[in-house]
């Protein structure tokens, strides 16, 4: 995973593919009894196929009997019967090997329908600070080009290996029957194949495993240029960025070519292997020939079965090659599955009902990375219906206190309580529908405007939509579109401006019913005309309710019951808006500055 | 299509050089059989050690040839997929990159990001089996159907009578597969839509405890795509076994015909025994044919993806001065009656600024000379930044003109146009990199210049507080700096080319008011002879500039110094006394 710092330089670590096996065959397992009767099908189609031809022989064999003894000797309606049973068995294998391939797709779409079922609901539950450290395109490239190579293999390979397995310990028991000493002859091959599949897929595993970390690097890198593209178009850069994804491309397709050159060497040497059995086969034969031991026919019939015998096990290293890639990118599914989840409810947590909403911290501090404390030794506190404003320069420390009021994050250290509770006593769930919530970055998904808006409120009517939207200011602009409420804002918020997005956002705020609010900065960009109306609105909908505010307009918290002047992470000063004015202090010198 | 065979007609020589050795290899490999017959039914019966050793030996060299062939035409195959992947990647890369706003938009974000992934991802799987499968598959085919046409005309007739229904189904059905793969990378698209909806808005999903209804969302998703792969793969599944239905008939249909006209003494029964080894190759071959189709289909609904990307033309090309506007006027920076409308009659892309289907700008004018300054002020959705994207010509005016130094925006080269501006767009983009490299951004300024930069933007006082300093790496799109300091930063990027013209569009807004008018200052102070242009929402940014334009819902509704606009401008008046007069 590239975490910041070491993009291009990764480290291999070491891989655990008999782990990875067991989890992917622990998904196939869900459908054993269909795997069970696909193989049963494929055995059915495999004998299908073998008998044909057996029944084919015998027609021939009717024919070549009544052709000695001269034309119209020839035994038709035995003829006609065998090839009758030719045609049902031919039509046998195929109806059951179509039942076979259709029957594996669908068991390897679906395991990987549940695959990327799993890694996104692993995503729901992943801190959210995961987020911030990993490129969107590379969690997305597990879940199209990752779990898509899991599903080929299991589609195709798996029924593949094991009737092969089949056929392989049938020939082989064949041929020993037919004669022993020829075994010996190719004896030495199986184990030359097994070791030399061994000490290949030792070299190639980690050639594939880092094949799909430089595909998975090379994609977080396009997204990120994509996303930025304007800017990089504004600074004439294009060329520079082409040029820097040249050489993450190179290295993606040089990865591609180290590990598909190396796998592809199996197959052809395998089957040399094989070729090799062969050939000690006939020298053998013809020498045991000699000396009396076997017959001619005894050596063509060990032959066939010799090919029934080393066909499968070719396949199979043709397939390997597929298994690993396979294995190599399940890995890295199974790695953000095995992501360590956010912080869970404690046993026994309450779920927070009917929440007053009395805030309180108590000695909290935090750091987002080990030895880096943010903040230091916070406390405040919110009686039910107050209104806390948070003030202070940029990167002082007032984002972190929301994550913290969230719990996108636990306190290092001290203790929030929410109604005389210390809120980690409370489920994750309940405790954060308590807060009503519009962030700083505003975000809208592809679908109506009447979806954004209940997107918080599951059941919301029309009505309370309308209302929410009359509230937030936005209902005549919703209304001047050509389908109103149901007309569908397009992808990452396509052309919806900042400013409508941020009303959105405040709408559906004031239909989510709590009594504790959380706005960050959410009134900064929208312009002062509508915030005019915005901020009677926000009023309304902070009437009664606990309301954490951050803004940077002084004026949108002269009205706050208690501010909190932070600053490096420590509260600097706190007071009234008038106290505070009074001290001639910090807040003092911030509120003077706007005038600048 | 077009696109994998372009791609790989660059290569070529080596494609087929490596179909040639795969050739080679495929012949060796027939030729395996044959010796072993020749060991056993001729070299063994005589009883002639010596000879028996010499062609076993053969036999073991040619095993031995036959994969060193083999090992080359793979490898030799996988490094021109390589190369024609390389290739495809790259193009892509360069044409996204480079497409007009209103194609990018036209496109989308995230089907862009999985035609880059997915798509060109199954075109190197193609690319790779075509060159290997093509030479295979007709051999065997193309042998078997001689061989048994040599022996008995008639007889092979049957067998050949089948090949054109094979033919048939397979077109059909690679024919239907084609759009049916097609809507499984749509849906791929939307599943990919989902997720990255989520990943950006994982705060909003958490904090409202979404999670279950997130989790339906992309199940339905996930349950279309996985049902539309699913019907594409049954459809795919029908040829090689029907192929294989055939064909035995025609084979049972043979033995038939041969028994009979056995029983008539017109054929020997030995000549049914050898249609049946090579009708073993027929088969093969069909089948490889039907996988080569297979995989093509699927690579084709990819490669006409990723050719769509590649086709669109260029959408604004240098108009040459002949074809260009003249200004009315004076004026380095120069708006005449500019009237534009976002998707151009695509409703699609018009999406949510439906609001201003009408126009999102409406008879605009305005000019300033270098060292002037202009202020843009106005209620969200207005189109204040729009004026920024016409200008830097991300969308071409439909109406009236838009020069930069007297010329019309057209006639520049794009490079050469935007090389004159530093800009800070409305939520700018912090990449993964260092602090330095997301300042300099490629432009190898020197260490003076940056410094400087990061001074005039306010950004000097975090960054000096950093371990690394300006090697302080940010996260993906800045995550691990504050808004503030991210619009700092963003500033500190676009003062330190020291441009000819200066945007900053909506910069500061995440900043508190000291440390914003510290950077107005600092600007005004260091950046003196380039032309500013600042949009706003505070009056306080904008009130010292040159001239202040005043819009509203795409249209001026008000243009002139702070003083005429508080006689004149009831709008601005209102505004101003809002935002200040609170103060007092």
């Amino acid at each position: 995973m590239p975490g910041p710092g070491d993009r291009g330089g990764k480290k291999e670590k070491p891989r655990d593919a008999r782990g990875a096996l067991r989890r992917v065959l622990r998904y196939l397992a869900a459908y054993r009894w269909m795997v069970a009767l696909f193989l049963v099908c494929s055995l059915l189609s495999n004998l299908g196929n073998l008998m044909g031809p057996r029944f084919a022989g015998k027609a021939i064999g009717l024919a070549e009997a009544g052709y000695r003894m001269g034309p119209g000797h020839v035994d038709m309606a035995g003829v006609g019967r065998y090839a009758l049973m030719m045609l049902a068995c031919y039509g046998v294998g195929s109806v059951t090997g179509f039942l076979v391939s259709i029957g594996m797709m669908r068991v390897g779409r679906r395991v990987a329908r549940q695959l990327r079922q799993d890694v996104f609901d692993k995503l729901m539950v992943l801190p959210v600070g995961y987020f911030d450290r990993h490129q969107a395109g590379d969690i997305i490239s597990r879940v199209s080009y990752n779990v898509d190579v899991v599903c080929t293999c299991l589609s195709t390979d798996v029924i593949q290996i094991l009737t092969s397995t089949v056929t392989v310990a049938g020939s082989f028991a064949m041929m020993c029957a037919i004669s022993p000493p020829l075994v010996l002859c190719m004896a030495a091959t199986i184990p030359a194949s097994i070791l030399f599949t061994r000490h290949m897929s030792r070299k190639t595993r980690p050639l594939y495993a880092r094949r799909s970390a430089a595909y998975g690097e090379m994609n977080g890198f396009a997204e990120e240029m994509f996303t930025g593209q304007r800017t990089i178009l504004a600074y004439a850069q294009e060329n520079r960025v082409c040029g820097d994804f040249s050489r993450i491309n190179r290295a993606a397709a040089e990865a591609y070519r180290d590990a598909d050159g190396m796998g592809m060497t199996m197959g052809p040497t395998v089957g040399m292997i094989s070729n090799f059995g062969l050939a000690a086969i006939g020298l053998g034969g013809s020498i045991l020939y000699m000396l009396g031991v076997v017959g001619l026919e005894q050596i063509s019939s060990f032959v066939l079965y010799s090919r029934k015998f080393s066909g499968p096990i070719n396949e199979i290293s043709n397939i390997i090659n597929e298994i690993f890639s396979a294995l190599a990118a399940s890995e890295r599914v199974f790695r953000l599955l095995d992501e360590p989840e956010e912080v869970k409810d404690v046993y026994g947590a309450a779920a927070l009902e009917h929440c007053r909403g009395d805030v309180r911290g108590s000695g909290v501090s935090f750091g987002y990375v080990p030895g880096r404390t943010v903040l230091h030794d916070l406390s405040f506190e919110a009686k039910p219906g107050q209104t806390v404003a948070i003030v202070g320069p940029t990167g002082a420390g007032k984002t972190t206190i929301i994550s913290l009021l969230m719990r996108f994050y636990d306190p290092e250290e001290g203790c929030i309580y929410v109604d005389g509770t210390e809120n980690r006593a409370y489920t994750m769930d309940s405790l954060r529908r308590g807060y009503a919530m519009v962030l700083q970055d505003t975000w809208v998904f592809r679908g109506t405007i009447f979806d954004n808006i209940a997107y918080g409120k599951e059941d919301a009517t029309m009505d309370e939509v309308v209302h929410a939207a009359k509230a937030a200011r936005i209902h005549s602009t919703i209304m001047r579109l050509p389908q109103g409420y149901h007309t569908v804002i397009t992808e990452d918020g396509g052309n919806i401006s900042k400013g409508q997005k941020q009303l959105l956002t405040i709408a559906r705020a004031m239909l989510y019913d709590t009594n504790m609010l959380i706005l960050d900065e959410a009134t900064s960009n929208v312009d002062t005309n509508t915030e005019r109306q915005v901020q009677k609105a926000i009023r309304s909908l902070m009437a009664g309710k606990t309301c954490f505010v951050i803004a940077h307009r002084l004026s949108t918290i002269q009205n706050a019951d208690h501010i909190l002047v932070v600053d490096h992470g420590d509260v600097v000063e706190q007071g009234t808006h008038e106290s505070l004015m009074l001290q001639k202090g910090f807040y003092y010198q911030l509120y003077a500055s706007q005038f600048g | 299509m077009k696109l994998i065979a372009r791609s790989m007609g660059r290569y070529g020589r080596a494609v087929a050089l490596c179909m040639f050795i795969k050739l080679l290899a495929t012949l060796s490999e027939l030729m395996l059989p044959y010796i072993l017959e020749h060991i056993i039914d001729g070299v063994a019966p005589r009883g002639d050690l010596p000879l028996a050793v010499f062609w076993g030996l053969l036999m073991f060299a040619a095993a031995l040839l036959c994969r060193q062939l083999n090992v080359a035409a793979n490898r030799s195959g996988v490094r021109n997929a390589h190369n024609v992947s390389y290739d495809i990647r790259q193009e892509l890369f360069q044409k996204t990159a480079n497409l007009s706003g209103a194609q990018f938009d036209s496109f989308g974000l995230p089907s862009l990001i999985s035609r880059m992934t997915s798509d060109s991802y199954n075109v190197q799987s193609a690319v790779q089996q075509l060159q290997t499968l093509c030479v295979r598959a007709p051999m065997l085919l193309i042998g078997g159907v001689a061989v048994t046409l040599a022996m008995d005309a008639s007889l092979a007739l049957v067998l050949v009578a089948m090949l054109p229904v094979l033919v048939l189904v397979v077109l059909a059905v690679s024919a239907r597969g084609l759009p049916m793969y097609r809507r499984v990378q749509q849906r791929l698209d939307e599943v990919v839509r989902v997720m990255r909806e989520n990943i950006t808005g994982i705060r909003v999903v958490k904090a409202l405890s979404k999670a279950q209804y997130e989790k339906r969302r992309f199940q339905q998703a996930n349950d279309a795509m996985a049902d539309s792969d699913i019907a594409a793969g049954t459809v795919m599944a029908i040829p090689s076994p029907f192929m294989q239905l055939c064909l035995n008939g025609g084979l049972t249909l043979v033995v038939l015909i041969g028994a009979r006209r056995v029983n008539a003494g017109t054929l020997e029964p030995g000549v049914i025994l050898a249609f049946l080894t090579y009708f073993n190759m027929i088969a093969m071959g069909v089948m490889g044919l039907s996988r080569i189709f297979m995989t093509m289909s699927r690579a084709m609904a990819s490669a006409d993806r990723i050719d769509q990307v590649l086709q669109t033309q260029p959408g604004q090309r240098a108009l040459p001065l002949s074809q260009a506007k003249v200004p009315a006027g004076g004026g380095f920076l120069r708006f005449e009656h500019v009237g534009f409308s976002y998707g151009e009659g695509d409703g699609s892309a018009a999406g949510f600024a439906g609001e201003e289907r009408e126009k999102a700008l409406c008879d605009i004018s305005f000019s300033l000379e270098r060292g002037e300054s202009l202020g843009i002020i106005g209620p969200t959705g207005c189109g204040k930044s729009t004026v920024v994207s016409l200008l830097m010509r991300f969308y071409d005016a439909q109406e009236g003109g838009v020069f930069v130094d007297g010329r019309d925006v057209r006639t520049y080269e794009k490079d050469e146009l935007r090389r004159k501006f530093g800009v800070c767009f409305q939520n700018d983009m912090v990449f993964q990199d260092t602090l330095r490299a997301n300042v300099d951004f490629g432009r190898g300024l020197g260490e003076a210049a940056l410094r400087a930069a990061v001074e005039d933007a306010q950004a000097a006082e975090y960054i000096d507080a950093l371990d690394a300093g300006l090697d302080h790496r940010a996260d993906i799109k800045g995550a691990n700096l504050s808004g503030g300091q991210k619009q700092r930063l963003l500033v500190a990027r676009a003062l330190a080319g020291k441009p000819e013209i200066l945007i900053l569009d909506d910069s500061s807004s995440a900043l508190d008011y000291k440390t914003d008018a510290a950077m107005r200052k600092a600007v005004a102070r260091g950046y003196g002879d380039c032309a500013l242009i600042m949009v706003a929402q505070r009056v306080s940014s904008v009130m010292g500039m040159t001239r202040i334009l005043v819009m509203d819902n795409g249209r001026c509704a008000g243009y002139g110094t702070h003083q005429e606009l508080l006689n004149t401008c009831p709008a601005y008046r209102e505004t101003y006394r809002l935002q200040m007069g609170e103060m007092t």
